[in-house]
């Protein structure tokens, strides 16, 4: 086996030293210096979600703050879904598209005030949605990018509820699914938003860098007792594999549409907005390829991005995402397949270092909580 | 790290056991491997020079190869590994053991790390 990189010139989140205290496994993650799993390891940590509760370092993840009079009206012309259909202490998944259609990036907007706004974004998109968010900003918007400012965490799991409780005391409401609310703890003002990345319910706390570890360290602190864990990104991504979310990069490019991504509920397409045009020619004359899930017929090695899949004999795609489902104990992935194949029952085959391994196409999301 | 002293060791992280030709990965390698998830073997027969890939180990998160630490023809794999392929994380000198060469020249055992050479390459 070859040894790792080195990890020179990595970002680091305010964070990075807790990792290392915590006995974190750190690895390059788009340009930045993160833990993919604790001393229990990446299926201990996905257990411990699904069952109890983990903690996850999301501060890598950018933060911008929108707001001034007509900061609404302005991100609905660059966003897909429609805002409208939230007000304050809500929010919603879309997506920034280029003029063909395709995916710049993925993001939640948070409403706090009429016209105040959060954008959480990913890490290593930041200054390219930056720009691009700059370059069509209407005059007397302010556009703010917080990201250096902002530590994040993500508590998912069955018991994050529970945790939230004993951390903010009795008297604080959480926010409902989806909701966001602005908390103060102690003098520190948290954003606390019920969304997040794992299928499980959960939170994500957005607040000053300067009291990254504290609030960390004390979550952990007060969780442990109720099964909380610190949690990397190894399990941060079989997580959301397991539930079909895609990672921008792998499932999501400038070259594929959401519709083509099987994610058309987040494009409204009968508003206007950058990219809607191709999205609604896309609509009417039908997608030819779109995202599917699959998963092993039999126990065997995980999945790996890029691996081909095969259907009868002949190449029908690449997995954008792949890995082990540790839930159903199977490999698991997500392709790109001709529409007429990305349907529940489609028996493929994957290529794994020449050998071809049977699987099928599954309904999404793979993993569902009985 | 565990680093026994009847085994011989490869830079790669592969250790070798000259009495029967016995090959693992490190405890220091399955530690940094975490999760062993999938053993790919080779099949019995087959024959490989040093330093050729000649089986995979997968955790979780990455695909590993697997280099011969001397040439030779393989005798045996360990079929348990199929079933229970944890077992390189848990026994990595024992039960976690991948296959067995016979050895095509046993000078070429001479060149690879003693344990106290292989302690200091890891820094343990």
């Amino acid at each position: 086996m070859a040894d790792s990189p080195a990890a020179d010139s990595l970002k680091h989140t305010p964070l990075h030293a807790a990792h290392v205290a915590l006995g974190g496994k750190m690895v390059e993650f788009g340009g930045w210096h993160m833990p993919v799993a604790y001393g229990t390891g990446i299926i201990t940590e996905h257990r411990a979600v699904r069952a109890a509760a983990g903690v996850f370092d999301i501060s890598h993840m950018g933060q911008f703050f929108v707001r001034n009079a007509g900061a609404k009206a302005w991100l609905n012309s660059v966003f897909s879904n429609q805002l409208g259909k939230i007000g304050p202490g809500q929010s919603l998944y879309g997506f920034l598209l280029n003029e063909r259609g395709g995916v710049i990036d993925d993001l939640i907007i948070y409403q706090f005030g009429d016209e105040q706004f959060l954008l959480v974004v990913n890490a290593s998109m930041i200054q390219e949605d930056l720009a691009w968010l700059q370059r069509h900003l209407t005059p007397g918007i302010k556009l703010e990018n917080m990201s250096a400012e902002c530590a994040a965490l993500a508590l998912q799991g069955p018991k994050a509820e529970a945790i939230f409780h004993n951390f903010f005391g009795p008297g604080v409401t959480p926010p409902p699914r989806l909701g966001v609310s602005v908390i103060e703890r102690n003098g520190l003002t948290i954003y606390v938003a019920r969304t997040g990345y794992t299928g499980e319910d959960g939170f994500e706390f957005f607040y000053p860098a300067s009291a990254a570890e504290s609030v960390f360290r004390e979550l952990l602190e007060i969780g442990r007792p109720l099964g909380l864990i610190p949690a990397g990104l190894g399990a941060r991504d079989s997580l959301r594999l397991e539930v079909c979310y895609p990672l921008n990069g792998s499932d999501l490019s400038p070259d594929r549409t959401p519709l083509e991504a099987a994610l058309s509920i987040f494009c409204a397409l009968d508003k206007e907005f950058i990219g809607v045009e191709p999205l609604q020619k896309q609509k009417a004359e039908g997608v030819k390829t779109r995202l599917a899930a699959l998963k092993m017929t039999e126990k065997g090695p995980p999945l790996r991005s890029h691996y081909s899949v095969f259907h009868q004999g002949e190449r029908v795609g690449e997995l954008s995402s792949g890995g082990l489902s540790p839930c159903l104990e199977r490999g698991i992935g997500l392709s790109y397949l001709p529409v007429e194949l990305a349907k529940a029952g489609t028996p493929l085959e994957i290529d794994i270092r020449g050998q071809r391994y049977p699987a099928t196409v599954e309904k999404k999301p793979l993993y569902q909580k009985s | 790290m565990n680093v026994p002293e009847n085994l011989r060791y490869a830079k790669s992280h592969e250790w070798l056991r000259l009495t029967d030709g016995a090959v693992g990965i490190s405890d220091h390698a399955q530690s940094e491997l975490s999760d062993v998830v999938f053993v790919d073997l080779p099949k019995v027969g087959r024959t490989v020079k040093a330093g050729e890939t000649i089986a995979v180990v997968e955790s979780v998160k990455a695909a590993s190869d697997i280099y011969a630490p001397v040439s030779g023809e393989v005798t045996e794999i360990n079929a348990a590994l199929a079933d229970t392929s944890a077992l390189v994380n848990t026994d990595p000198y024992g039960d976690g053991w991948m296959f067995k060469l016979k050895l095509a020249d046993p000078g070429e055992a001479e060149a690879l790390l003693d344990p106290a050479a292989y302690r200091s390459q890891i820094g343990g």
